[in-house]
């Protein structure tokens, strides 16, 4: 009798889950798609036209900057914790509890400690720069820990084997390993870019939220997230938020998908 | 063909034998050593970059906490732009939080359980990718859809400005489920299977299996994706910000306006200055003892789940 | 005649605290198969990973006495570790090819060693697959993954894989213990016609194997050789009784 009722509950709240995000999506869409005009894709804001092409730029730029050095550290600390560290090392226990507290911590922290540091004592004031290495801080746990998560999985028997045919470290790690690990890798690179194309706490007081595109890398801007929060903050402008809504949900679904087709890879390579 | 083998064999050897046995094969030894010290150098990074951020948030703001008094910081009930007491604000995420994972994670749990134990397979190849769906939409997102939705029905349910405490909180329960259902199917699914089969050999039925065997034995598993859900749900800011009111003031109610710790700092950075903005990254200290509480305990309970 | 390859002379072992091995003497030669027999745990794999050097990838594992290979010591400091496993190569328990294909499983060692050009890896990868019998069966599909083919012919790409790079010693930890007995009817002869061109060391469970393919056999017990001899002498008139007693399957 308990256990129909649990079962009952556990349907219900199935259906709540799902239902609301269908409801969220689908609402979304309706309010958003019509207003996806192509004036809101000109290449300049201006207030009376708020174009969102900039903050759509400035969000690739700060993806390219924040993955550029964000990749190669997160992959190379995995590289030592893995394949160089000895397990047992209180520093590699140390590397292990900064990169779990790093993930733990909410990006506002990550907003104010990158308006503190980096544009205030490097005085490099609201700038792409500022903006990229906050992210940068951000990202580095999700790709540490998915690099770390595929060269374990990748196993001994195969180093065993590049070893014993003479092979050194390095070449074992990039010609043996890396090629099986590298869809888990994958992975984590792409959750890390929705990471930051859904950020907006660690971006406002670092990148700052100038409507133009930025000129160079000192310069301020605004990602796609920042301008739906300022968008919907000054309330005249509703329509396009939901449209830009509309265009990070699309940001969104397209990097699930991607993700789905490299664990798709990774379970088929692990056969 | 035999010829031909022991021929090249030979030759081989003879080849081998010409080489001196153990020479140094210095040009890769050095390049093994400088990207070993690559490696290293990136591997430093994570805890360099928390030592900096814990200095530079802590030596700007507890000056400030000490210079001000501790008590009157914490305990202080009003806060405008001269007088910083942040009891509100703690008292408003320790509510928002409580309310969103006393809403969200029996969702979220008994979510997952539907997806680890009732789900058919067809279906689960879509919920899956949903989860992950819901994990990947922008705070901000969220937020905005509060604000249209959820606001505007409490609004007209209860009065009010419908900017309250308890939009902040549905948003927030909402927010979290996705936290909670992949780390609470993941501890389901990870319960050995013949603890349900043991179960139902003994006459109880497949359901009662699930609730009174296979949930209880993942209840470590479960309570950690509680603990995340609080720390997602303490930590978050733009969504927070968009329904909750922000009014500076003690808990009124569940209808009326509230601000948190985050929202705090959201609302006011943009133009503090001097005391001010010391007070905002004071706030920034106290939320991160939360944090760091809420991640200690989540550490604790992962290590002993691996034992 | 007899040319002595490798000699072992004192070797204590550590895993941490554990000792091992216990102080091994122990002598390989030229152009035989050495097998190694003995209950599970007493050490063969141990000993044997220790003649490439293997066990320096295991934490916590020291070693005492020493190891010579042609009359060198390999655990000196002069000694080029990637060199020395290209000259004594590793067989596997489990099949271990790499996820590539089979010519790149092949062609990976003498890549290793600096050979790049095309048709030198061509001749090689050929080479090698026919000394490891298993050319016929795959010369038409080199470019598939070696993870799609059998247990069996997969052990063969790995022998062949090993082979590629010229070495001196061939070591083999339980080969075919993974295998179904054609596949190891067939590893088994393959081994045999091997020793012509190189000194085999094989650790076995299987006392039929020993004693159906090896010159020389050495019994280990809990970290100890017991006894050293030549294959059929020991399996006929083994001197000591621990042996006696586990050739005739009395224990282990
Ligand atoms: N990496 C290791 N760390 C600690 N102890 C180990 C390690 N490898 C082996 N040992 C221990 O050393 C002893 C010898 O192990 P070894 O693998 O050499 O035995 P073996 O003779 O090859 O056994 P089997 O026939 O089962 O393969 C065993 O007691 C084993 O538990
Ligand atoms: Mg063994």
């Amino acid at each position: 009798m308990i256990s129909k009722l649990m079962k009952g509950l556990v349907y219900a709240s199935a259906v709540f889950t799902f239902g609301m995000l269908a409801y969220l999506v689908i609402y979304i869409l309706i309010n958003g798609v019509r207003f996806l005009t192509p004036s809101l894709f000109a290449w300049n804001y201006s207030t009376s036209n708020v174009s969102m092409m900039p903050a759509l730029m400035t969000t690739l730029m700060v993806v390219a900057g924040t993955l550029l050095i964000a990749t190669p550290i997160g992959v190379f600390t995995g590289f030592y914790l893995v394949d160089y560290a000895n397990r047992k090392n209180p520093v590699v226990k140390a590397i292990g509890m900064a990169t779990d507290t790093l993930a733990g911590i909410p990006s506002i922290i990550y907003g104010l400690f990158g308006m503190l540091f980096f544009v205030i004592f490097l005085e490099f004031q609201f700038s792409l720069i500022a903006g990229i290495l906050t992210v940068t801080i951000m990202s580095l746990p999700v790709i540490i820990r998915s690099t770390e998560e595929a060269l374990l999985a990748t196993g001994m028997p195969i180093r065993q084997a590049s070893y014993a045919l003479g092979a050194g470290k390095l070449r074992t790690l990039f010609k043996v390993v890396l090629p099986v690990a590298m869809p888990g890798i994958l992975s984590g690179v792409i959750l890390a870019t929705g990471r930051i194309v859904g950020e907006t706490a660690a971006l406002m007081f670092t990148l700052g939220t100038a409507t133009n595109l930025p000129g160079s890398l000192f310069a301020s801007g605004r990602t796609l997230s920042l301008h739906m929060y300022i968008l919907s903050q000054e309330g005249r402008h509703v329509n396009e938020a939901y449209a830009t809504a509309v265009v990070l949900l699309v940001f969104v679904l397209v990097i699930n998908a991607l993700s789905t087709l490299v664990s798709k890879r990774l379970a088929k390579g692990g056969k | 063909m035999d010829n031909l083998r022991q021929g090249t064999i030979k030759e081989a050897k003879a080849k081998a034998n010409r080489q001196p046995p153990f020479k140094k094969a210095a040009k890769g030894n050095l390049a093994e050593k400088i990207m070993h010290g690559v490696f290293l150098l990136a591997a430093f990074t994570s805890i360099f970059s928390l030592v900096l951020i814990v200095i530079f948030i802590f030596t700007n703001g507890l000056p400030m906490m000490v210079e001000y008094g501790l008590a009157d910081f914490i305990f202080g009930q009003t806060w405008n732009q001269t007088t910083f007491g942040l009891l509100p604000m703690i008292l408003g995420s320790v509510l928002v939080t409580l309310g969103a994972v006393s809403i969200g994670v029996p969702i979220g749990v008994m979510t997952a359980i539907f997806m680890a134990e009732f789900c058919p397979k067809k279906l689960y190849a879509f919920l899956k990718p949903a989860v992950n769906l819901m994990a990947g939409i922008p705070s901000i997102v969220y937020g905005f859809f509060a604000l249209r939705i959820i606001v505007p029905q409490i609004r007209q349910l209860f009065g009010g400005p419908g900017n309250s405490m308890l939009a902040a909180i549905m948003l927030l329960s909402i927010m979290i489920l996705p936290t909670v259902i992949s780390l609470s199917e993941s501890a389901i699914r990870s319960v050995p299977r013949s603890y349900f089969s043991g179960s139902v050999a003994l006459g109880a039925s497949p359901e009662r299996s699930i609730f009174s065997v296979l949930v209880p034995a993942a209840k470590s598993g479960i309570f950690s994706s509680i603990v995340l859900g609080v720390g997602r749900a303490i930590g978050e800011t733009m969504a927070v910000v968009m329904v909750a009111g922000n009014q500076p003031l003690m808990p009124r109610g569940l209808t009326q306006g509230i601000r948190t710790l985050t929202t705090n700092i959201v609302m006011e950075m943009a133009y503090a200055s001097g005391q001010h903005r010391d007070a905002l990254v004071a706030t920034g200290v106290v939320l991160f003892i939360f944090i760091m509480i809420i991640n200690t305990t989540f550490l604790i309970m992962k290590s002993k789940e691996a034992k | 005649m007899l040319n002595q390859k490798i000699k072992v002379r004192d070797l204590k072992l550590w895993y941490g605290k554990f000792e091992a091995l216990h102080g091994v003497d122990l002598d390989i030669y030229e152009n035989e198969i050495t097998a190694f027999i003995g209950p599970s745990g007493c050490g063969k794999s141990t000993l044997i990973k220790t003649l490439n050097r293997m066990n320096d990838l295991v934490e916590n594992c020291r070693i005492e006495g020493s190891v010579e290979l042609d009359g060198k010591n390999i655990y000196s400091k002069k000694v080029e570790l990637n060199e020395l496993r290209k000259r004594v190569g590793m067989v596997f328990q489990q099949p271990n090819p790499f996820p590539k294909s089979i010519y790149d499983n092949i062609a990976f060692g003498p890549r290793t060693h600096g050979i790049k050009k095309k048709n030198e890896l061509d001749e090689i990868v050929e080479k090698s697959l026919r000394q490891a019998a298993i050319w016929d069966e795959v010369k038409d599909h080199l470019d598939r993954n070696a993870l799609s083919i059998s247990g069996g012919q997969q052990q063969r790409i790995c022998i062949a894989r090993a082979l590629a790079v010229e070495p001196d010693v061939l070591l083999m930890d339980e080969p075919t213990s993974a295998l179904d007995p054609i596949s190891t009817a067939k590893i088994e002869e393959l081994v045999m016609e091997l020793k012509e061109d190189y000194t085999i060391v094989m650790v076995t469970h299987n006392m039929q194997q020993a004693s159906r393919i090896s010159d020389r056999t050495a019994f280990f017990l809990n970290g100890d050789i017991i006894e050293q001899d030549m294959t059929r002498q020991l399996f006929t008139n083994p001197k000591e009784e621990q042996t006696d007693n586990y050739i005739s399957g009395r224990f282990g």
